[in-house]
Protein backbone atom coordinates (compact mmCIF):
# COMPACT_ATOMS: atom_id res chain seq x y z
CA UNK A 1 0.00 0.00 0.00
CA UNK A 2 1.36 2.94 -1.47
CA UNK A 3 -0.44 5.60 0.97
CA UNK A 4 -1.32 5.87 4.62
CA UNK A 5 -1.89 8.69 6.82
CA UNK A 6 0.60 10.52 9.09
CA UNK A 7 0.66 9.21 12.63
CA UNK A 8 -1.39 12.30 13.29
CA UNK A 9 -4.27 11.16 11.15
CA UNK A 10 -4.03 7.86 12.36
CA UNK A 11 -4.78 8.79 15.55
CA UNK A 12 -7.92 10.55 14.66
CA UNK A 13 -8.85 7.84 13.13
CA UNK A 14 -8.48 5.59 16.25
CA UNK A 15 -10.61 8.48 17.64
CA UNK A 16 -13.08 8.55 15.00
CA UNK A 17 -13.62 4.47 15.44
CA UNK A 18 -14.04 5.15 18.70
CA UNK A 19 -17.69 6.98 18.27
CA UNK A 20 -19.13 4.30 16.73
CA UNK A 21 -20.60 0.65 17.20
CA UNK A 22 -18.77 -0.51 14.10
CA UNK A 23 -16.33 0.53 11.61
CA UNK A 24 -18.34 0.58 8.71
CA UNK A 25 -20.29 3.71 10.30
CA UNK A 26 -17.08 5.39 9.73
CA UNK A 27 -16.47 5.06 6.15
CA UNK A 28 -17.59 9.17 5.61
CA UNK A 29 -15.33 10.81 8.08
CA UNK A 30 -12.53 8.49 6.93
CA UNK A 31 -13.16 9.95 3.59
CA UNK A 32 -13.52 13.83 4.71
CA UNK A 33 -9.82 13.39 6.71
CA UNK A 34 -8.42 11.66 3.82
CA UNK A 35 -9.76 14.43 1.49
CA UNK A 36 -8.07 16.92 4.06
CA UNK A 37 -4.93 15.12 4.22
CA UNK A 38 -4.39 14.11 0.23
CA UNK A 39 -6.23 16.85 -1.21
CA UNK A 40 -8.59 14.70 -3.09
CA UNK A 41 -9.19 11.02 -3.47
CA UNK A 42 -8.11 8.74 -6.02
CA UNK A 43 -7.97 4.84 -6.39
CA UNK A 44 -5.49 3.69 -4.03
CA UNK A 45 -6.67 6.31 -1.03
CA UNK A 46 -9.90 4.91 -2.11
CA UNK A 47 -8.73 1.30 -1.07
CA UNK A 48 -7.08 2.37 1.66
CA UNK A 49 -10.28 3.79 3.44
CA UNK A 50 -11.70 0.60 2.49
CA UNK A 51 -8.88 -1.64 4.26
CA UNK A 52 -9.24 0.62 7.76
CA UNK A 53 -13.06 0.38 8.03
CA UNK A 54 -13.03 -3.46 6.66
CA UNK A 55 -15.41 -2.67 4.17
CA UNK A 56 -14.70 -4.28 0.37
CA UNK A 57 -13.31 -1.20 -2.24
CA UNK A 58 -16.92 -1.04 -4.03
CA UNK A 59 -18.82 -0.09 -0.96
CA UNK A 60 -16.46 3.03 -0.47
CA UNK A 61 -16.72 3.59 -3.89
CA UNK A 62 -20.56 3.68 -4.47
CA UNK A 63 -20.24 6.47 -0.77
CA UNK A 64 -17.62 8.69 -2.48
CA UNK A 65 -19.48 8.69 -5.79
CA UNK A 66 -22.65 9.60 -4.11
CA UNK A 67 -21.69 12.29 -1.76
CA UNK A 68 -21.21 15.64 -3.80
CA UNK A 69 -18.00 16.83 -1.84
CA UNK A 70 -15.75 14.39 -2.32
CA UNK A 71 -13.24 15.57 -5.17
CA UNK A 72 -11.80 12.61 -6.93
CA UNK A 73 -9.58 14.38 -8.92
CA UNK A 74 -7.13 17.13 -8.01
CA UNK A 75 -8.61 20.38 -6.97
CA UNK A 76 -6.88 24.17 -7.05
CA UNK A 77 -5.49 25.89 -3.09
CA UNK A 78 -8.89 27.56 -3.16
CA UNK A 79 -12.70 26.30 -3.85
CA UNK A 80 -15.12 28.70 -4.96
CA UNK A 81 -18.52 27.18 -4.80
CA UNK A 82 -21.30 28.79 -5.76
CA UNK A 83 -24.75 28.56 -4.49
CA UNK A 84 -27.61 28.46 -7.82
CA UNK A 85 -30.73 27.43 -5.84
CA UNK A 86 -33.84 29.05 -5.65
CA UNK A 87 -33.20 32.56 -3.04
CA UNK A 88 -29.82 32.88 -4.41
CA UNK A 89 -31.21 32.42 -7.96
CA UNK A 90 -33.53 34.92 -7.46
CA UNK A 91 -31.14 38.04 -6.32
CA UNK A 92 -28.92 37.14 -8.95
CA UNK A 93 -27.02 33.60 -8.98
CA UNK A 94 -26.51 33.19 -12.65
CA UNK A 95 -24.70 36.69 -13.00
CA UNK A 96 -22.52 35.83 -10.02
CA UNK A 97 -21.74 32.58 -11.93
CA UNK A 98 -20.91 34.64 -15.16
CA UNK A 99 -18.65 37.02 -14.09
CA UNK A 100 -16.55 34.42 -12.09
CA UNK A 101 -16.18 32.36 -15.15
CA UNK A 102 -15.53 35.37 -17.19
CA UNK A 103 -12.85 36.68 -14.60
CA UNK A 104 -11.18 33.33 -14.14
CA UNK A 105 -11.32 32.41 -17.91
CA UNK A 106 -12.48 28.99 -16.62
CA UNK A 107 -15.84 27.12 -16.66
CA UNK A 108 -17.86 25.44 -13.33
CA UNK A 109 -16.21 22.38 -12.56
CA UNK A 110 -12.94 23.90 -13.72
CA UNK A 111 -9.60 24.65 -12.54
CA UNK A 112 -7.23 27.76 -13.42
CA UNK A 113 -4.20 26.53 -14.81
CA UNK A 114 -2.40 28.14 -12.25
CA UNK A 115 -4.18 25.60 -9.82
CA UNK A 116 -4.74 28.76 -7.58
CA UNK A 117 -8.78 28.42 -8.35
CA UNK A 118 -11.61 25.51 -8.61
CA UNK A 119 -14.51 26.66 -9.28
CA UNK A 120 -18.17 24.89 -8.99
CA UNK A 121 -21.77 25.23 -8.67
CA UNK A 122 -23.46 23.79 -5.57
CA UNK A 123 -27.11 24.00 -4.12
CA UNK A 124 -28.27 25.18 -1.15
CA UNK A 125 -25.98 25.95 1.73
CA UNK A 126 -28.12 27.41 4.06
CA UNK A 127 -27.43 31.08 4.43
CA UNK A 128 -29.99 31.88 2.00
CA UNK A 129 -30.18 35.69 3.69
CA UNK A 130 -26.94 36.37 1.99
CA UNK A 131 -27.85 35.44 -1.21
CA UNK A 132 -26.44 35.39 -4.19
CA UNK A 133 -23.92 33.83 -2.27
CA UNK A 134 -20.97 31.78 -2.58
CA UNK A 135 -18.81 29.43 -0.23
CA UNK A 136 -14.89 30.17 -0.33
CA UNK A 137 -13.18 27.22 1.01
CA UNK A 138 -14.60 27.47 4.62
CA UNK A 139 -16.19 30.57 4.55
CA UNK A 140 -19.68 32.12 3.22
CA UNK A 141 -19.08 35.12 1.54
CA UNK A 142 -22.55 37.35 0.20
CA UNK A 143 -24.82 39.43 -0.67
CA UNK A 144 -22.08 38.92 -3.99
CA UNK A 145 -21.85 42.07 -6.44
CA UNK A 146 -19.57 42.45 -9.14
CA UNK A 147 -17.28 44.27 -6.43
CA UNK A 148 -17.46 42.23 -3.69
CA UNK A 149 -16.59 39.31 -5.58
CA UNK A 150 -13.64 41.41 -7.12
CA UNK A 151 -12.37 41.82 -3.27
CA UNK A 152 -12.85 38.58 -2.51
CA UNK A 153 -10.96 37.47 -5.45
CA UNK A 154 -8.26 39.69 -5.22
CA UNK A 155 -7.57 37.93 -1.43
CA UNK A 156 -6.49 34.57 -2.78
CA UNK A 157 -3.24 33.34 -3.51
CA UNK B 1 -47.91 39.02 17.70
CA UNK B 2 -44.70 41.06 17.82
CA UNK B 3 -41.21 38.71 17.67
CA UNK B 4 -40.14 36.93 20.28
CA UNK B 5 -36.72 36.12 21.62
CA UNK B 6 -36.43 32.80 23.31
CA UNK B 7 -33.93 30.31 21.66
CA UNK B 8 -32.66 33.37 19.93
CA UNK B 9 -32.71 35.51 23.57
CA UNK B 10 -28.65 35.79 23.63
CA UNK B 11 -28.03 36.02 19.71
CA UNK B 12 -25.85 38.84 19.88
CA UNK B 13 -24.98 38.71 23.45
CA UNK B 14 -20.86 38.37 23.40
CA UNK B 15 -19.65 34.89 23.61
CA UNK B 16 -22.71 33.92 23.84
CA UNK B 17 -21.36 30.36 22.37
CA UNK B 18 -19.59 29.98 25.09
CA UNK B 19 -20.27 28.03 27.96
CA UNK B 20 -20.04 30.29 31.23
CA UNK B 21 -22.24 32.80 28.98
CA UNK B 22 -24.82 30.54 28.64
CA UNK B 23 -24.74 29.58 32.02
CA UNK B 24 -25.07 33.00 33.60
CA UNK B 25 -28.02 33.34 31.34
CA UNK B 26 -29.80 30.88 32.98
CA UNK B 27 -28.62 28.09 30.60
CA UNK B 28 -27.97 24.17 31.64
CA UNK B 29 -31.07 24.65 34.60
CA UNK B 30 -33.41 22.39 33.01
CA UNK B 31 -31.52 19.61 32.72
CA UNK B 32 -30.55 19.97 36.13
CA UNK B 33 -34.26 20.28 36.59
CA UNK B 34 -35.05 17.29 35.08
CA UNK B 35 -32.52 14.95 36.54
CA UNK B 36 -32.43 16.03 39.69
CA UNK B 37 -36.52 15.43 39.93
CA UNK B 38 -38.48 14.58 36.52
CA UNK B 39 -38.63 10.70 35.69
CA UNK B 40 -38.41 10.47 32.03
CA UNK B 41 -42.30 9.64 31.54
CA UNK B 42 -42.90 13.42 33.02
CA UNK B 43 -40.22 15.09 30.53
CA UNK B 44 -42.00 13.49 27.69
CA UNK B 45 -45.62 14.44 28.98
CA UNK B 46 -44.47 18.15 29.86
CA UNK B 47 -43.19 18.02 25.85
CA UNK B 48 -46.65 16.52 24.49
CA UNK B 49 -48.62 19.08 26.63
CA UNK B 50 -45.96 21.78 25.26
CA UNK B 51 -47.40 21.13 21.77
CA UNK B 52 -43.90 21.44 20.08
CA UNK B 53 -43.72 20.30 16.59
CA UNK B 54 -40.71 18.95 14.61
CA UNK B 55 -39.39 22.05 12.83
CA UNK B 56 -37.61 20.15 10.27
CA UNK B 57 -40.48 19.87 7.88
CA UNK B 58 -42.73 17.63 8.87
CA UNK B 59 -44.29 19.04 12.03
CA UNK B 60 -44.81 15.76 13.66
CA UNK B 61 -45.80 16.28 17.44
CA UNK B 62 -42.40 15.95 19.56
CA UNK B 63 -43.56 14.45 22.54
CA UNK B 64 -45.52 11.84 20.72
CA UNK B 65 -42.25 10.91 18.83
CA UNK B 66 -40.71 10.35 22.00
CA UNK B 67 -42.92 8.52 23.91
CA UNK B 68 -42.55 5.92 20.86
CA UNK B 69 -39.65 4.61 21.66
CA UNK B 70 -39.86 0.95 23.70
CA UNK B 71 -39.36 1.38 27.05
CA UNK B 72 -38.21 -1.80 27.42
CA UNK B 73 -35.61 -2.45 24.92
CA UNK B 74 -32.40 -3.71 26.06
CA UNK B 75 -30.58 -3.02 23.08
CA UNK B 76 -29.11 0.89 22.72
CA UNK B 77 -31.07 3.92 22.10
CA UNK B 78 -29.97 7.03 20.20
CA UNK B 79 -30.84 10.67 19.93
CA UNK B 80 -29.27 12.01 16.50
CA UNK B 81 -29.84 15.37 15.59
CA UNK B 82 -30.98 16.67 12.33
CA UNK B 83 -28.28 19.77 11.56
CA UNK B 84 -28.19 18.80 7.67
CA UNK B 85 -30.18 21.92 6.83
CA UNK B 86 -30.71 21.78 3.33
CA UNK B 87 -33.94 22.30 2.32
CA UNK B 88 -33.42 25.37 -0.18
CA UNK B 89 -34.37 29.03 1.93
CA UNK B 90 -33.73 27.47 4.98
CA UNK B 91 -30.75 28.62 7.93
CA UNK B 92 -31.92 28.93 11.19
CA UNK B 93 -30.72 25.91 12.69
CA UNK B 94 -27.07 26.98 11.27
CA UNK B 95 -27.78 30.66 13.46
CA UNK B 96 -28.39 28.45 16.63
CA UNK B 97 -25.55 26.31 16.07
CA UNK B 98 -23.27 29.56 15.94
CA UNK B 99 -25.12 31.28 18.55
CA UNK B 100 -26.11 29.32 21.07
CA UNK B 101 -24.73 25.53 20.65
CA UNK B 102 -24.90 24.80 24.50
CA UNK B 103 -28.69 25.49 23.70
CA UNK B 104 -28.82 22.41 21.36
CA UNK B 105 -26.71 20.31 24.02
CA UNK B 106 -28.99 21.11 26.82
CA UNK B 107 -31.84 19.93 24.47
CA UNK B 108 -30.20 16.61 23.43
CA UNK B 109 -29.14 16.27 26.85
CA UNK B 110 -32.88 16.20 28.13
CA UNK B 111 -33.96 14.04 24.87
CA UNK B 112 -31.27 11.51 25.81
CA UNK B 113 -33.04 11.54 29.16
CA UNK B 114 -36.22 10.79 28.14
CA UNK B 115 -35.91 8.14 25.84
CA UNK B 116 -33.16 6.70 27.32
CA UNK B 117 -30.04 7.42 25.11
CA UNK B 118 -26.67 7.35 26.09
CA UNK B 119 -25.16 8.11 23.15
CA UNK B 120 -26.37 11.05 20.73
CA UNK B 121 -25.32 12.05 16.82
CA UNK B 122 -25.59 15.37 15.42
CA UNK B 123 -25.67 14.72 11.99
CA UNK B 124 -24.32 18.50 10.80
CA UNK B 125 -24.37 19.08 7.12
CA UNK B 126 -20.60 19.20 5.57
CA UNK B 127 -20.44 22.46 4.28
CA UNK B 128 -20.95 23.69 7.92
CA UNK B 129 -17.52 24.00 8.59
CA UNK B 130 -17.89 26.95 11.12
CA UNK B 131 -21.03 25.58 12.87
CA UNK B 132 -18.97 22.45 13.20
CA UNK B 133 -16.01 24.43 15.20
CA UNK B 134 -18.70 26.12 17.27
CA UNK B 135 -20.26 22.90 18.38
CA UNK B 136 -16.59 20.84 18.75
CA UNK B 137 -15.50 23.84 21.09
CA UNK B 138 -19.18 23.51 23.29
CA UNK B 139 -19.23 20.00 23.39
CA UNK B 140 -15.55 19.99 24.64
CA UNK B 141 -16.37 22.83 27.08
CA UNK B 142 -19.53 20.17 28.49
CA UNK B 143 -16.80 17.38 29.12
CA UNK B 144 -14.30 19.75 30.36
CA UNK B 145 -17.42 20.80 33.00
CA UNK B 146 -18.82 17.15 33.26
CA UNK B 147 -21.62 18.14 31.82
CA UNK B 148 -20.89 15.32 29.13
CA UNK B 149 -19.51 11.98 29.81
CA UNK B 150 -19.70 9.38 32.68
CA UNK B 151 -21.95 11.14 35.00
CA UNK B 152 -23.11 14.09 33.64
CA UNK B 153 -23.71 16.73 36.27
CA UNK B 154 -22.82 14.46 38.95
CA UNK B 155 -26.62 13.60 39.02
CA UNK B 156 -25.91 9.67 37.54
CA UNK B 157 -26.64 9.71 34.03
CA UNK B 158 -24.12 8.90 31.12
CA UNK B 159 -24.19 10.94 27.75
CA UNK B 160 -21.63 11.05 24.79
CA UNK B 161 -22.10 13.23 22.05
CA UNK B 162 -20.36 13.13 18.89
CA UNK B 163 -20.74 15.26 15.38
CA UNK B 164 -21.21 12.99 12.20
CA UNK B 165 -19.93 15.24 9.74
CA UNK B 166 -22.21 14.80 6.06
CA UNK B 167 -20.97 15.49 3.01
CA UNK B 168 -23.20 16.78 0.30
CA UNK B 169 -26.68 15.03 -0.07
CA UNK B 170 -29.47 16.80 0.19
CA UNK B 171 -31.43 13.46 0.29
CA UNK B 172 -29.70 12.74 3.81
CA UNK B 173 -31.72 15.36 5.41
CA UNK B 174 -34.41 13.21 5.36
CA UNK B 175 -34.33 11.55 8.49
CA UNK B 176 -34.11 7.10 7.10
CA UNK B 177 -31.55 8.19 4.90
CA UNK B 178 -29.87 10.59 7.55
CA UNK B 179 -29.59 6.86 9.41
CA UNK B 180 -28.33 5.66 6.18
CA UNK B 181 -25.72 7.63 5.93
CA UNK B 182 -24.68 8.05 9.71
CA UNK B 183 -23.83 4.37 9.45
CA UNK B 184 -21.41 4.97 6.77
CA UNK B 185 -23.50 4.26 3.38
CA UNK B 186 -25.04 6.34 0.79
CA UNK B 187 -27.87 8.30 1.45
CA UNK B 188 -30.95 6.04 0.47
CA UNK B 189 -33.99 6.24 2.35
CA UNK B 190 -35.56 2.88 3.80
CA UNK B 191 -39.13 2.24 3.42
CA UNK B 192 -41.46 3.05 6.78
CA UNK B 193 -42.62 1.42 8.64
CA UNK B 194 -40.33 0.31 10.49
CA UNK B 195 -40.10 3.96 11.92
CA UNK B 196 -36.59 5.06 13.37
CA UNK B 197 -38.13 4.82 17.05
CA UNK B 198 -37.90 0.90 17.31
CA UNK B 199 -35.57 0.54 14.21
CA UNK B 200 -33.25 3.58 13.94
CA UNK B 201 -29.12 3.84 13.80
CA UNK B 202 -27.39 0.74 13.91
CA UNK B 203 -30.71 -1.29 14.27
CA UNK B 204 -31.50 0.49 17.54
CA UNK B 205 -34.23 2.41 18.78
CA UNK B 206 -33.82 5.88 17.63
CA UNK B 207 -35.13 9.15 17.59
CA UNK B 208 -34.22 12.14 15.40
CA UNK B 209 -35.17 15.58 16.01
CA UNK B 210 -33.96 19.24 14.28
CA UNK B 211 -31.69 21.31 15.91
CA UNK B 212 -34.50 24.05 16.27
CA UNK B 213 -37.08 21.33 17.43
CA UNK B 214 -34.17 20.38 20.47
CA UNK B 215 -33.78 23.69 21.37
CA UNK B 216 -36.94 24.58 22.30
CA UNK B 217 -36.96 21.62 24.86
CA UNK B 218 -35.13 23.58 27.59
CA UNK B 219 -37.52 26.12 27.46
CA UNK B 220 -40.34 24.06 28.13
CA UNK B 221 -38.90 23.01 30.89
CA UNK B 222 -37.63 25.82 31.93
CA UNK B 223 -40.89 27.58 31.85
CA UNK B 224 -43.63 25.35 31.44
CA UNK B 225 -45.35 23.58 28.81
CA UNK B 226 -48.54 25.87 29.55
CA UNK B 227 -46.43 29.00 29.00
CA UNK B 228 -45.10 27.31 25.48
CA UNK B 229 -48.40 25.86 24.32
CA UNK B 230 -50.20 29.51 24.92
CA UNK B 231 -48.00 31.09 22.82
CA UNK B 232 -49.07 29.32 20.07
CA UNK B 233 -51.97 28.16 17.72
CA UNK B 234 -54.71 25.14 19.08
CA UNK B 235 -52.14 22.48 17.56
CA UNK B 236 -48.69 24.09 16.96
CA UNK B 237 -47.40 25.03 20.16
CA UNK B 238 -44.78 28.06 21.14
CA UNK B 239 -42.88 29.85 18.39
CA UNK B 240 -40.34 29.44 15.29
CA UNK B 241 -37.12 30.56 14.01
CA UNK B 242 -38.26 31.44 10.37
CA UNK B 243 -35.66 32.28 7.48
CA UNK B 244 -36.77 34.62 5.38
CA UNK B 245 -34.96 35.69 2.15
CA UNK B 246 -35.36 36.64 -1.51
CA UNK B 247 -37.03 40.34 -2.74
CA UNK B 248 -37.03 41.64 0.98
CA UNK B 249 -35.52 44.42 2.52
CA UNK B 250 -34.04 43.02 5.28
CA UNK B 251 -33.59 39.47 4.87
CA UNK B 252 -32.73 37.22 7.80
CA UNK B 253 -34.09 35.07 11.11
CA UNK B 254 -37.10 36.19 12.90
CA UNK B 255 -38.53 34.06 15.93
CA UNK B 256 -42.09 34.71 15.77
CA UNK B 257 -45.23 33.11 17.58
CA UNK B 258 -47.08 30.58 15.78
CA UNK B 259 -50.26 32.92 14.95
CA UNK B 260 -47.90 35.18 13.68
CA UNK B 261 -48.62 36.19 9.66
CA UNK B 262 -46.55 36.10 7.14
CA UNK B 263 -48.04 39.89 5.96
CA UNK B 264 -46.43 40.72 9.64
CA UNK B 265 -43.11 38.25 9.19
CA UNK B 266 -42.69 39.84 5.60
CA UNK B 267 -44.04 43.84 5.55
CA UNK B 268 -42.61 44.40 9.46
CA UNK B 269 -39.85 42.24 10.27
CA UNK B 270 -38.46 41.42 7.10
CA UNK B 271 -38.88 45.16 6.40
CA UNK B 272 -41.25 44.22 3.17
CA UNK B 273 -40.64 43.98 -0.53
CA UNK B 274 -36.99 45.59 -2.07
CA UNK B 275 -37.35 49.07 -3.83
CA UNK B 276 -40.90 49.60 -2.99
CA UNK B 277 -41.81 46.91 -5.71
CA UNK B 278 -44.90 44.77 -5.37
CA UNK B 279 -45.19 41.36 -4.02
CA UNK B 280 -45.88 38.29 -6.17
CA UNK B 281 -45.62 34.92 -4.55
CA UNK B 282 -43.92 33.45 -1.49
CA UNK B 283 -42.91 29.91 -0.67
CA UNK B 284 -44.06 29.51 3.22
CA UNK B 285 -41.61 26.66 3.92
CA UNK B 286 -38.68 26.16 2.10
CA UNK B 287 -38.76 24.80 -2.17
CA UNK B 288 -40.81 21.43 -1.24
CA UNK B 289 -43.88 23.81 0.00
CA UNK B 290 -46.74 25.02 -2.76
CA UNK B 291 -46.48 28.32 -3.56
CA UNK B 292 -48.80 31.23 -2.33
CA UNK B 293 -50.09 34.49 -4.26
CA UNK B 294 -49.42 37.50 -2.98
CA UNK B 295 -53.16 37.67 -1.58
CA UNK B 296 -52.96 34.73 0.62
CA UNK B 297 -50.39 35.64 3.15
CA UNK B 298 -52.87 36.96 5.28
CA UNK B 299 -52.09 33.14 6.77
CA UNK B 300 -50.44 32.71 10.02
CA UNK B 301 -47.14 30.77 9.68
CA UNK B 302 -48.05 27.85 11.85
CA UNK B 303 -48.77 23.92 10.76
CA UNK B 304 -52.93 24.06 10.36
CA UNK B 305 -52.98 27.53 8.92
CA UNK B 306 -50.92 26.73 6.08
CA UNK B 307 -52.04 23.55 5.37
CA UNK B 308 -55.64 24.71 5.20
CA UNK B 309 -54.66 27.04 2.43
CA UNK B 310 -53.08 23.75 0.96
CA UNK B 311 -49.32 25.02 1.22
CA UNK B 312 -46.46 23.61 4.49
CA UNK B 313 -45.32 25.21 7.32
CA UNK B 314 -42.57 22.99 6.49
CA UNK B 315 -38.71 23.82 7.44
CA UNK B 316 -39.97 27.63 8.05
CA UNK B 317 -38.06 29.16 4.95
CA UNK B 318 -40.31 31.83 3.47
CA UNK B 319 -38.91 32.67 -0.14
CA UNK B 320 -40.31 36.34 -0.90
CA UNK B 321 -40.59 37.22 -4.42
CA UNK B 322 -41.62 40.20 -6.05
CA UNK B 323 -43.54 41.54 -9.11
CA UNK B 324 -40.30 41.40 -10.91
CA UNK B 325 -39.93 37.17 -10.79
CA UNK B 326 -40.56 35.55 -13.98
CA UNK B 327 -42.59 32.26 -11.93
CA UNK B 328 -41.37 30.13 -14.61
CA UNK B 329 -38.25 30.68 -14.48
CA UNK B 330 -38.67 30.47 -10.73
CA UNK B 331 -39.98 26.86 -10.86
CA UNK B 332 -37.57 25.50 -13.23
CA UNK B 333 -34.79 26.32 -10.93
CA UNK B 334 -36.72 24.49 -8.22
CA UNK B 335 -37.17 21.70 -10.49
CA UNK B 336 -33.42 21.31 -11.30
CA UNK B 337 -32.73 21.17 -7.56
CA UNK B 338 -35.01 18.24 -7.09
CA UNK B 339 -33.74 16.31 -10.74
CA UNK B 340 -29.94 16.94 -9.23
CA UNK B 341 -31.23 15.60 -5.68
CA UNK B 342 -33.42 13.25 -6.47
CA UNK B 343 -31.34 10.06 -5.03
CA UNK B 344 -32.75 7.46 -7.62
CA UNK B 345 -34.38 4.90 -5.94
CA UNK B 346 -37.70 4.68 -7.12
CA UNK B 347 -38.74 5.26 -10.18
CA UNK B 348 -41.31 7.84 -10.22
CA UNK B 349 -38.97 10.18 -8.65
CA UNK B 350 -36.30 9.62 -10.24
CA UNK B 351 -38.02 9.70 -13.68
CA UNK B 352 -40.14 12.21 -13.02
CA UNK B 353 -38.26 14.41 -11.81
CA UNK B 354 -36.44 13.81 -15.10
CA UNK B 355 -39.22 14.31 -17.45
CA UNK B 356 -39.94 17.53 -15.13
CA UNK B 357 -36.55 18.93 -15.79
CA UNK B 358 -36.45 18.15 -19.88
CA UNK B 359 -40.05 19.42 -20.38
CA UNK B 360 -39.02 22.52 -18.41
CA UNK B 361 -35.98 22.87 -20.08
CA UNK B 362 -37.39 22.53 -23.53
CA UNK B 363 -39.85 25.42 -22.88
CA UNK B 364 -37.18 27.66 -21.33
CA UNK B 365 -35.26 26.87 -25.10
CA UNK B 366 -38.27 28.15 -26.57
CA UNK B 367 -39.18 24.88 -28.26
CA UNK B 368 -42.38 23.88 -25.63
CA UNK B 369 -45.59 22.85 -27.33
CA UNK B 370 -49.38 23.84 -25.88
CA UNK B 371 -49.25 20.29 -24.07
CA UNK B 372 -46.52 21.06 -22.17
CA UNK B 373 -48.24 22.51 -19.60
CA UNK B 374 -50.73 19.86 -18.80
CA UNK B 375 -48.30 17.73 -18.91
CA UNK B 376 -45.99 19.01 -16.29
CA UNK B 377 -48.83 18.83 -13.89
CA UNK B 378 -50.07 15.45 -14.74
CA UNK B 379 -46.49 14.10 -14.38
CA UNK B 380 -46.19 16.24 -11.21
CA UNK B 381 -49.59 14.47 -10.12
CA UNK B 382 -48.48 10.92 -10.93
CA UNK B 383 -45.59 11.37 -8.64
CA UNK B 384 -47.64 12.06 -5.48
CA UNK B 385 -47.60 9.76 -3.00
CA UNK B 386 -45.88 7.13 -4.95
CA UNK B 387 -42.27 6.71 -3.44
CA UNK B 388 -40.54 5.68 -0.96
CA UNK B 389 -39.73 9.11 0.96
CA UNK B 390 -41.03 12.17 0.65
CA UNK B 391 -39.06 13.92 -1.84
CA UNK B 392 -41.07 12.84 -4.97
CA UNK B 393 -43.98 14.57 -2.91
CA UNK B 394 -41.65 17.77 -2.31
CA UNK B 395 -40.72 18.23 -5.86
CA UNK B 396 -44.28 17.90 -6.90
CA UNK B 397 -46.33 20.03 -4.86
CA UNK B 398 -43.64 23.29 -6.10
CA UNK B 399 -44.92 22.18 -9.83
CA UNK B 400 -48.46 21.90 -9.24
CA UNK B 401 -49.05 24.64 -7.11
CA UNK B 402 -46.99 27.20 -9.60
CA UNK B 403 -49.18 25.93 -12.94
CA UNK B 404 -52.21 26.12 -10.61
CA UNK B 405 -51.24 29.95 -9.55
CA UNK B 406 -49.54 30.97 -12.39
CA UNK B 407 -50.55 29.18 -15.69
CA UNK B 408 -51.20 31.90 -17.77
CA UNK B 409 -47.53 32.61 -17.61
CA UNK B 410 -46.09 28.91 -18.31
CA UNK B 411 -48.68 29.38 -21.18
CA UNK B 412 -47.17 32.33 -22.46
CA UNK B 413 -43.79 30.63 -22.31
CA UNK B 414 -44.64 28.04 -24.24
CA UNK B 415 -46.36 30.28 -26.61
CA UNK B 416 -44.10 33.18 -27.35
CA UNK B 417 -40.76 30.77 -27.10
CA UNK B 418 -39.57 33.65 -24.47
CA UNK B 419 -40.06 35.46 -21.34
CA UNK B 420 -42.36 38.69 -21.56
CA UNK B 421 -41.86 39.38 -18.08
CA UNK B 422 -38.00 39.94 -18.24
CA UNK B 423 -38.30 41.85 -21.74
CA UNK B 424 -41.34 44.10 -19.73
CA UNK B 425 -38.63 44.46 -17.11
CA UNK B 426 -35.45 44.83 -19.56
CA UNK B 427 -37.18 47.20 -21.04
CA UNK B 428 -38.63 49.42 -18.30
CA UNK B 429 -34.94 49.66 -16.96
CA UNK B 430 -33.09 50.50 -20.03
C1 LIG C 1 -36.08 15.33 1.24
C2 LIG C 1 -36.15 15.71 2.67
C3 LIG C 1 -35.18 16.53 3.21
C4 LIG C 1 -35.21 16.88 4.56
N1 LIG C 1 -34.24 17.71 5.04
C5 LIG C 1 -34.26 18.01 6.37
C6 LIG C 1 -33.23 18.83 6.92
O1 LIG C 1 -32.31 19.28 6.22
N2 LIG C 1 -33.27 19.11 8.25
C7 LIG C 1 -34.27 18.62 9.07
O2 LIG C 1 -34.25 18.89 10.26
N3 LIG C 1 -35.24 17.86 8.56
C8 LIG C 1 -35.27 17.53 7.24
N4 LIG C 1 -36.25 16.71 6.75
C9 LIG C 1 -37.26 16.18 7.71
C10 LIG C 1 -36.77 14.90 8.37
O3 LIG C 1 -37.08 13.79 7.55
C11 LIG C 1 -37.44 14.66 9.72
O4 LIG C 1 -38.81 14.86 9.59
C12 LIG C 1 -36.94 15.57 10.82
O5 LIG C 1 -35.56 15.47 10.95
C13 LIG C 1 -37.56 15.18 12.13
O6 LIG C 1 -37.22 16.09 13.15
P1 LIG C 1 -38.31 17.07 13.77
O7 LIG C 1 -39.50 16.24 14.12
O8 LIG C 1 -37.66 17.66 14.95
O9 LIG C 1 -38.62 18.07 12.72
C14 LIG C 1 -36.25 16.39 5.39
C15 LIG C 1 -37.23 15.57 4.84
C16 LIG C 1 -37.19 15.24 3.50
C17 LIG C 1 -38.25 14.36 2.96
S1 LIG D 1 -38.60 9.53 -3.58
FE1 LIG D 1 -36.80 10.14 -4.75
S2 LIG D 1 -35.31 10.72 -3.20
FE2 LIG D 1 -36.90 9.52 -2.13
S3 LIG D 1 -36.16 7.41 -2.19
FE3 LIG D 1 -37.38 7.68 -4.02
S4 LIG D 1 -35.89 8.29 -5.62
FE4 LIG D 1 -34.91 8.57 -3.65
S1 LIG E 1 -30.38 29.30 -1.95
FE1 LIG E 1 -28.31 29.91 -1.93
S2 LIG E 1 -27.73 29.63 0.13
FE2 LIG E 1 -29.78 28.96 0.10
Amino acid sequence: MSVAFRSSALEKVQEIFRRYPDRRAAVIQLLHLAQEEFGYIGPEVERYVAELTQVPPVFVHQVLTFYGMFRTQPAGRHHIKVCRSIACHLMGATSVLEYLEKKLGIRAGQTTPDGRITLSTVECLGACELAPMMQVDDDFCGPLDEQRIDEVLEKLK
Amino acid sequence: MPQVKIITQLFGVEDSHRLPVYERHGGYQAIRKVLSGMSPEAVIEEVKKSRLRGLGGAGFPTGLKWSFVPKDSQRPKYVVVNADEGEPGTFKDRYIMMNVPHNLLEGIMIAAYAIGAHTAYIYLRGEYVHPRRRLEQAIAEAYAKGYLGENIFGLGYKLDVYIHVGAGAYICGEETALLESLEGKKGWPRLKPPFPATVGAFGCPTVVNNVETLSYVPHIIQRGAEWFASLGTERSGGARILSVSGHVRRPGIYEVTMSTTLREVIYEHAGGIREGRALKAVIPGGSSSPVLRAEEVDVACCFDALASIGSMAGSGGVIVMDETTCMFDALHNIVQFYAHESCGQCTPCRVGTGWLKRIMDRIGEGRGVPEDVDNLRAIAADMLGRTICPLGDAAAMPVMSFVDKFREEFEQHVREGRCSLRQTVREAVS
